[in-house]
């Protein structure tokens, strides 16, 4: 039935947009490829489920426990790792290596701690309600992951627009150098970058945990391949991008597991990224950048 | 004697492992060298892997023939994908050459012929430790021939500046088609080899946490010179073993290693050039005093 | 007939004209300069010469034969070399290497010579490698050809890319500011050097900026101002040229005409 496909299309595509929009954020500002934000995601949905089994905490509590610890991770990579490599100039590479260092320590250490098996949030907190449409039923737990993954995304948008530190980060991506020309904190803003993008990485990590309900340490790798083609569909840096291409794959990859085999969508998926990168490197919704002589 | 006989009996798995990682680490080395940041050798060693099997079970062709064709196969591959991938540069290359091995590990993991994800069983073993040492240095003395050589220059060049090198007469195009592809050959050899000595193999070996070693293997050894990867491949196949008393957090060891690595040796374990400099400074205190 | 002809050549950026219907006729055997004020679009020039972009009008013809859709590294074996404005050596590379890079096109052994080390192979890397030396001890760099090239001062890196520009036995050899940063002493040399390769029948055809140093030393100057050539001829002619006075005075920062 396409309606409540979409529905399933939406839900996902609107927490891909939200891990996503992360990913580019960090890459349009720090021009980074953060490995390490699968990492952080996983990170988030076990600070959730621990502040609830272990806490009590309700839901929304546990929500922003995420939001808070991913964050702060994100904020610890970047002050110990990322800005001595900053300092030093290190090319492209060099950054994408070290988070991939961190997502191999921080998966193992989860491992360690909480072993390898799933963990589930407790079936009485999840939210049961459900509206029914015809044939269509539109749980709460769906309506509430969209309604979360929105706000946080309209927040940001809005931050990015309306703000002043928004203004500063968008000539950043646009040239550091210059921006520092204008007096602008280049260094407080790639730390604020760092953080926001992780606690967003963070929440989305929350909300996967909820939709499936069920927590892994391994679950940051799959995810952390959708970011990577969500951001190369809308574009490398494009934060409008992150967010078409969040839905455009929630909706690419529940149909196709729903009219074709469920593996040969994601084969489906990476291979149009493929196409995509050679047809169009600055993305489906990116602007073409013109190249360097 | 009989203790050799004990310690090869226990540990000889690992040994073969260290020479093909070695290998592996040397293709991506050349892919490297002419700047291509590429993630498709895990790919390319899937790619090798599947075709030197299946012609070993089904075709019953000779190993020989058989690592042939585990050369060739990727090579092919190589050079259809390159011609437009290595148009792309920097992150965008890495990605699309990511993007390509998530396309061949989930073909693998869909197609018939190779088993799906049950992979392939019953592979014959073929591989001897000789096998392995002859190609390691048959490949390692192919590689010191061409870094000594109009060829290695010219990826050289390219590495460091792209334009500058095509303003020397350099054809940028092909020399990176090149080096992508005789990484793929490599890679593939690599695969062929592996297949023949685990007798089972399926996609879940070559995909991106496998793109992901052979680059961290290649990274920590150094790429400044051929000792590096051979160094870095070593050590990250002995490691896991060495730290087994560490349980689950023995990864969380590589992890930390990979970020010491690339924080405070920027070049590698393995750096000739620092080597060098260390080796004049000496000689330089030694001569001045009386 | 000239050796590189530039004829009607115009260049946009979107929507920015940087050269309109230019003219240039660089003869062989000669020193050729073209002067004018920072961002006239002389680099362009260059750049339209060795391929790395394409003209938007024109045609340009090296030794009579049309350089359209010829890939730049095919024009460098036809014999155009050049160096950069900013200078783009090989940083990592020892300054043997760097100049030997310029003769990878010289060097046609195949991969089977290259796998065996075969006699070929080793008479032609070691002609190879005396031609490097030989040309690193034109610049006076010879005594440092091992040392890795960011070692070098500036000045001795733009000698190292003059150098490397010369492995390629090229016929024209396109300079793009090669003095500037360099001493008055550094300077000297050059210019010395640049005769001996013209005297040798090269053709060179430089960009510079310091006027006396292109008066004393060019057969024929060309001024861009706003991507238009203005004036042409000898350097005496140029020197009193109103136009060219107006050019560089006018614009009030580079008001080195003696
Ligand atoms: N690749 C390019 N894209 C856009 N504009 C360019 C490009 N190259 C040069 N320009 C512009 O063309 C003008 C002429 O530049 P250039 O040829 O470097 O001047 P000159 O060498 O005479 O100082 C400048 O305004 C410069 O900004
Ligand atoms: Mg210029």
């Amino acid at each position: 039935m396409l309606e409540q496909q979409l529905i399933n299309a939406l839900t996902l595509g609107s927490v891909y947009a939200l891990f996503a929009l992360g990913f580019t954020l960090v890459f349009g500002v720090l021009e980074v490829i953060n490995l390490s934000h699968g990492a952080v995601f996983m990170v988030g949905a076990y600070a959730a489920i621990t502040a609830v089994t272990r806490f009590h905490a309700p839901l929304g509590v546990a929500i922003l426990a995420a939001l808070v610890v991913s964050g702060l991770l994100g904020l610890t990579i970047d002050a110990l790792i990322l800005r001595r490599l900053r300092a030093r100039k290190a090319p492209h590479l060099i950054p994408m290596i070290a988070t991939l260092g961190v997502t191999t320590m921080v998966t193992s250490a989860a491992q360690g701690l909480f072993g390898v098996e799933v963990q589930r949030f407790p079936e009485a907190m999840l939210p049961t309600g459900e509206f029914v449409f015809g044939e269509v039923h539109l749980r709460t737990l769906e309506l509430g992951i969209v309604a979360v993954a929105f706000l946080l995304m309209a927040l940001l948008f809005g931050v990015m627009r309306y703000t002043r530190q928004g203004r500063a980060l968008r000539a950043i991506a646009e040239s550091p150098k210059a921006a520092a020309l204008l007096g602008i904190n280049v260094e407080g803003l790639f730390m604020l970058t760092s953080f926001t993008a992780a606690a967003l990485g963070g929440v989305a990590g929350v909300l996967i945990g909820l939709n499936f309900n069920a927590v892994t340490p391994m679950m940051g790798a799959p995810i952390l391949h959708k970011g990577i083609a969500v951001v190369i569909l809308g574009g490398m840096g494009d934060i409008r991008g992150a967010l078409f291409g969040g839905l455009f794959l929630g909706c690419a990859e529940v149909l196709s597991k729903a009219y074709l085999s469920s593996q040969m969508g994601d084969a489906v998926a990476f291979g149009l990224l493929f196409l995509i990168l050679l047809v169009r490197p600055a993305g489906l919704f990116g602007r073409v950048l013109e190249r360097k002589a | 004697m009989a203790a050799f006989a004990d310690f090869w009996a226990t540990y000889s798995t690992l040994v073969y492992s260290v020479g093909i990682h070695a290998l592996l680490a040397l293709s991506l080395w050349l892919t490297l060298s002419c700047g291509l940041l590429s993630l498709a050798n895990a790919a390319f060693m899937g790619i090798g892997a599947y075709t030197a099997a299946l012609l070993t079970l089904n075709l019953h062709w000779p190993f020989p023939a058989a690592l042939l064709g585990g050369a060739v196969a990727p090579a092919v591959v190589a050079l259809i994908i390159g011609a437009p991938t290595l148009r792309l540069s920097g992150v965008y290359l890495a990605m699309a050459t990511l993007a390509f091995g998530e396309v061949t590990r989930i073909l693998i993991l869909n197609l018939q012929i190779t088993g799906g994800p049950e992979g392939l069983n019953g592979i014959p073993l073929l591989t001897t430790g000789w096998h392995i040492v002859v190609i390691l240095a048959v490949a390692g003395y192919g590689l010191a021939r061409i870094r000594r050589s109009r060829l290695g220059r010219a990826f050289e060049a390219i590495r460091e500046d792209e334009v500058a090198a095509r303003l020397m007469g350099i054809n940028v195009e092909s020399h990176k088609l090149a080096a992508f592809t005789l990484g793929a050959v490599l890679a593939g050899v690599a695969g062929a080899l592996n297949a023949h000595f685990t007798f089972f193999i399926s996609p879940r070996e070559y995909g991106f946490e496998n793109a992901v070693d052979i680059l961290t293997m290649t990274i920590l050894g150094g790429t400044t010179s051929l000792i590096g990867p051979v160094l870095g491949a070593t050590i990250l196949t002995l490691l896991p073993e060495l730290m087994r008393f560490l349980h689950a957090y023995r990864l969380a060891v590589n992890g930390l290693i990979l970020v010491v690595v690339v924080l405070f040796l920027p070049t590698g374990l393995w750096d000739a050039r620092r080597f060098r400099q260390l080796l004049k400074n000496r000689r330089a205190r030694k001569g001045g005093q009386p | 007939m000239s050796l590189l002809s530039i004829r009607g050549i115009g260049k946009h950026f979107g929507g920015l004209q940087v050269l309109e219907d230019v003219n240039i006729e660089v003869p062989g055997g000669a020193i050729f300069a073209l002067i004018g004020p920072n961002g006239a679009g002389k680099t362009t020039v260059f750049n339209l010469v060795t391929g790395l972009i394409k003209p938007s009008s024109g045609s340009i013809a090296f030794e009579g034969r049309d350089l359209a859709g010829v890939p730049p590294h095919q024009i460098t074996r036809l014999g155009i070399a050049r160096t950069f404005q900013n200078i783009r050596i090989f940083p990592d590379m020892t300054l043997l290497e760097n100049v030997m890079v310029g003769r990878h096109h010289l060097l046609n052994y195949g991969g089977l010579a290259l796998l065996f080390a075969t006699p070929a192979f080793r008479e032609a890397e070691r002609r190879s490698r005396e031609r490097a030396l030989e040309l690193l001890s034109w610049v006076k760099l010879d005594h440092k050809a091992d040392a890795t090239a960011d070692n070098l001062s500036y000045g001795e890196q733009r000698k190292l890319e003059f150098a490397r520009a010369l492995a390629t036995e090229p016929k024209l050899l396109l300079l793009d500011e090669p003095v500037a940063g360099m001493n008055p002493s550094e300077k000297a040399v050059l210019m010395e050097e640049i005769r001996n390769i013209r005297d040798r029948g090269y053709g060179v055809f430089l960009i510079e900026h310091d006027m006396r140093f292109v008066m004393n030393l060019c057969d024929r100057v060309a001024v861009l101002n706003f991507g238009r050539i203005i004036a042409e001829g000898p350097p005496d002619e140029i020197r009193t040229h109103p136009d060219v006075i107006e050019a560089y005075l006018g614009r009030g920062d580079e008001a080195e005409v003696s």
